[in-house]
């Protein structure tokens, strides 16, 4: 035991590489939110979209654009879409940032689905009531629909962002030092493969365990007030 | 101020409506009967629109809402609307249930719309429930809540799509007696309804649908009493 902490003592304290890992930390939580808000954006946006151009037919092409991207976003390999992203579309942008875009344009794709479903599962008479007092059906959206959908779908958002945090990982193939990098680096550096693998994993499983948690206190919040 | 002239609606083909021609006035509070799947509440959610009729016109106020111009959401203040199953935000309080429309449609500020919201509760009897939130409260509390927000929008008449269908029958009187407040100060109502007591007793006019026509109109007395139709005839005898 003792062995293993001076092990540990020497891998990270003195070569001074956990400033290296906590930076790496701070990129991967960067373009998990960044990506998160980005996949938020979008996946709601695509949902309102399909769901007004169900009876607005000047809105069809739209949505038809909207299944296109999530076709095509979803039939490719996030690494892939990343290094597209790095090496072709955005070559002089840094790598965090491509890597926030990449991520939230990846996660909107999902995001719109499950934005969609949400919306789906509120009650038609909500809308309805909402017309009936003379709100517009984007009022009626924003203001009584899609606080209900989210409720409903916060379960799958958690998912999501889980999922999303992990695939993060992969963002050191366009030169971003995030945690599962910076683990990688420290390896090569000490030779000591053991220790910083550890921890690295240690330390996506502390945030998975901390952003459950999280989900489960919005979630008991918000449906405080409406058990149905 | 409403007139209805030939009005139709088919869904995908199968015929709801078949020409209906009725005008109503301010004041009237009018009462429509008939079987299930005569066509009453269409009738009823084509009046403000919530369906788009495939024919005739609805003029509101002078303005034909059937034209494709015709500003809709500002009709639909004017028009308040009561559902079978209530439709309260299940995300807001009941204050916030009653406040969010004039606030967002009239601009009205935030304290005027609560001490009108708050005036109207304590009228219904609900003032100490301003706080809850709609699962808090019974069926028949539900209702009266959504009355007054309709109520809280001053509509010029207000449209009842089976109010008590979906109440427990120990709460539809409480919810009635609103409804017959409401008719004796004056407020334009028109009620689809099971409920044929409140037709008789509060009712001006009674409207009976079959098979998407108007099979029969007139006082409730005329109604009731001296049914001319077969059809008439043989409702009432189940329904009474």
């Amino acid at each position: 035991m003792e062995q293993w902490l001076n092990k540990l003592y020497e891998t990270f304290i003195e070569t001074g590489y956990y400033n290296m890992m906590i930076d790496g930390l701070k990129n991967t939580v960067i373009i998990t939110l960044g990506a998160l808000l980005i996949g938020v954006i979008i996946g709601t946006v695509i949902a309102v979209t399909k769901y007004f151009a169900e009876d607005v037919p000047a809105l069809r092409p739209f949505a038809w654009l909207c299944d296109l991207y999530i076709t095509v976003i979803r039939g490719i390999p996030v690494v892939v879409l990343l290094l597209i992203f790095f090496f072709v579309i955005l070559t002089s942008a840094e790598g965090v940032t491509v890597a926030i875009l990449t991520f939230g344009i990846n996660s909107g794709a999902y995001m719109a689905e499950l934005i969609r479903s949400g919306i789906n599962a509120v009650d038609n008479g909500q809308m309805e009531a909402g017309r009936s007092l003379g709100m517009s059906k984007m009022q009626a959206m924003r203001k009584i629909v899609l606080p209900q959908a989210i409720r409903y779908i916060l379960p799958a958002i958690g998912n999501e962002l889980i999922a999303l945090l992990k695939e993060t990982s992969v963002a050191g193939y366009v030169a971003v030092v995030d945690l599962t990098r910076a683990g990688n680096l420290v390896r090569n550096n000490t030779y000591d493969a053991v220790n910083p693998l550890l921890v690295v994993a240690l330390v996506y499983l502390a945030l998975v365990v901390l952003l459950t948690w999280l989900m489960r206190v919005l979630e008991r919040r918000l449906s405080r007030n409406d058990k149905r | 101020m409403i007139s209805v002239k030939n009005l139709q609606k088919n869904f995908e083909g199968l015929q709801v409506l078949r020409g209906i021609d009725v005008e109503i006035n301010k004041g009237d509070v009018m009462c429509v009967i008939g079987p299930s799947g005569s066509g009453k509440s269409t009738f009823l959610r084509c009046l403000n629109l919530l369906e788009k009729p495939t024919g005739g016109e609805i003029v509101f106020d002078g303005e034909n809402l059937t034209d494709k111009k015709a500003d809709l959401n500002r009709h639909r203040q004017k028009m308040g609307m009561v559902f079978q199953q209530f439709n309260l935000f299940p995300h807001m309080s009941i204050l916030e249930n009653l406040t969010c429309g004039p606030m967002m449609l009239k601009k009205i500020p935030r304290a005027d719309a609560e001490k009108k919201a708050l005036e109207l509760l304590a009228r219904v009897g609900l003032a100490d429930r301003a706080g809850s939130y709609p699962n808090q409260l019974s069926g028949g509390q539900k209702q009266r809540v959504a009355i007054v927000r309709a109520l809280c929008m001053e509509p010029e008449v207000m449209l009842f799509d089976e109010p008590t269908s979906a109440l427990d029958p120990e709460m539809v009187g409480e919810v009635l007696d609103v409804m017959k407040d409401l008719a004796a100060n004056g407020m334009t109502m028109v009620v689809v309804t099971h409920e044929m007591g409140f037709a008789r007793e509060v009712s001006n006019r009674v409207l009976f649908l079959d098979d998407g026509v108007i099979a029969e109109e007139g006082t409730p007395d005329a109604v009731f009493n001296h049914p001319q139709s077969e059809r008439l005839q043989s409702f009432l005898a189940k329904v009474l």
